[in-house]
């Protein structure tokens, strides 16, 4: 079993379609949505981990490509800049599944992105704009 | 022993002396780059303030961010307008500076290095944006700002060695604490260790903008609230005596803080008591049973380096340890503000 952590976005054509749910039905797959958003050019985002095997999964991402779905994989669309950030902490505060960190030991930032779920709450927490999410 | 803290210090800015343009201007308004500086003072000398926002950028761009700039080399537009005298003709000067063709800046801030500070929650319904950043709706998160056992004042808690004349690191250069910071409040509640639990005493310090680094100085935005700067500061603290030795070993653990929510918009906020910077730092407090996460809004890594760039300066010789030439005030009433007629007063 794997798990792998998607961003799916849904052109406004097929919006309203019952799509995620042939996930379950015809590819066995289980998922979390973490989440999900409706975006002002009418376009759905979906935030979704995906846990099958390989095949059940790659198979899935096949029928959602051909339903006209984008796909992206989700923690490459976080970026913290190491140059510009000084390892405060404030968003340490605010991400709930703790995906960012400070080390005990050094007080550097930690970043885990297998913990993330983009809830976007940290990022206008930075005061020096070293965290960036594109969604 | 060196001690150190990296944290936003909104009560800081720069004095700079522009020199002089032919022919001479006595500058009334100012800007650089698009942020207004204060120049009620003389012909070419000008008052950047940390907080100050940017007239075309808002809350992004600000004071801090000048300086930053100027400490990293960049070009800065300089802006300045005046009704003109007989001594000064000139009405209108626009030109670039950088901190090589500035005749003089220097760093002077009035309140830096807090001996301590205080956790701030939020009790209400709503996130709020404050100077200690995003406070989540009840009791989600909290935020702290100190460094804790690193931090200067809170080694040296009844300033002993710290005082005025005191050489210090400073944005990475070499400073000097230059008085008192305003608002020092040496009466403070404090621990039989000494440690106030709260905000006590302060430092104004001042040091040469052009020798500083902007891995030390940085412009910090908190959103919806401004423009703040964080400021990097090392003081090394001889062990004189046995006395100082106890003082010097304080732990995070030993030190607490009180917490406050800062939802209820008044000087005085309802407090839900305290704890210690151990706690803290594990990343959870509890606050009425309710587990709370923490976050700090300086770095303790960045006050980590500070002070071992600091000890490494001290032993190969680089930075010469100084006596106070006055000590700070160890006692002193804080003041708040009243609104008063003339008769009442």
């Amino acid at each position: 079993m794997k798990k792998r952590k998607l961003v799916l976005s849904f052109p406004e054509k097929i919006v309203t379609r019952p799509i995620t749910y042939k996930l379950v039905k015809e590819f066995d797959l289980e998922f979390s949505i973490l989440r999900a958003e409706i975006t002002p050019d009418v376009e759905g985002k979906m935030l979704i981990e995906l846990k099958g095997t390989d095949d059940q999964i790659g198979k899935a991402i096949e029928y959602l490509e051909n339903t006209g779905v984008t796909i992206q994989e989700a923690a490459k669309d976080i970026t913290i800049d190491k140059n510009s950030c000084v390892d405060c902490g404030e968003y340490t505060s605010v991400c709930i599944t703790q995906a960012l960190s400070l080390d005990n030991k050094t007080g550097k930032l930690i970043f885990n992105k297998d913990k993330c779920i983009l809830c976007e709450l940290c990022l206008d927490c930075c005061p020096v704009r070293a965290i960036r999410v594109n969604m | 022993m060196t001690t150190a803290t990296f944290g936003p210090m909104c009560s800081s800015g720069a004095f700079i002396n522009f020199g002089h343009s032919d022919p001479p201007i006595r500058m009334g308004k100012v800007w650089l780059n698009d942020v207004p500086a204060y120049t009620g003072i003389a012909a070419v000398d000008v008052y950047i303030g940390a907080t100050e926002p940017s007239e075309t950028e808002g809350l992004g761009y600000g004071g801090a961010h000048v300086i930053e700039d100027l400490i990293a080399g960049k070009p800065v537009k300089l802006k300045a307008t005046s009704p003109g005298t007989d001594c000064y003709p000139r009405k209108e000067i626009e030109t670039y500076v950088t901190k090589d063709t500035i005749n003089q800046a220097y760093l002077f801030n009035p309140r830096n290095a807090y001996q301590n500070y205080a956790v701030a929650v939020n009790s209400s319904n709503r996130t709020i944006y404050t100077y200690m950043g995003k406070l989540l709706p009840k009791f989600t998160n909290a935020t702290f700002s100190s460094a804790g056992q690193l931090s200067p004042l809170l080694n040296d808690p009844y300033y002993r060695t710290i005082g005025i004349g005191t050489r210090i690191f400073l944005g990475g250069a070499e400073g000097y604490v230059s008085w008192a910071g305003t608002q020092h409040n040496p009466l403070k509640e404090r621990l039989p260790n000494g440690t106030p639990t709260g905000l006590a005493g302060t430092l104004a310090v001042t040091g040469d903008l052009k020798d500083m680094s902007t891995r030390y100085i940085r412009a910090a935005t908190f959103q919806k609230y401004g423009v703040s700067m964080f400021v990097g500061i090392g003081i090394p603290i001889p062990v004189i005596d046995e006395e100082m030795v106890e003082f010097l070993k304080v732990r995070d653990e030993d030190i607490q803080v009180e917490i406050f929510d800062y939802s209820v918009q008044r000087r005085n906020k309802p407090s839900y008591g305290k704890v210690n910077y151990k706690q803290l730092r594990s990343g959870k407090i509890k606050i009425n049973n309710k587990s709370v996460q923490t976050g700090p809004i300086s770095s303790y890594a960045r006050a980590l380096e500070i002070a071992d760039l600091l000890k490494e300066r001290v032993s190969s010789g680089k930075f010469y340890l100084t006596d106070k030439v006055q000590p700070l005030p160890l006692d002193g009433e804080y003041r708040s503000l009243e609104i008063l007629s003339q008769e009442e007063l």
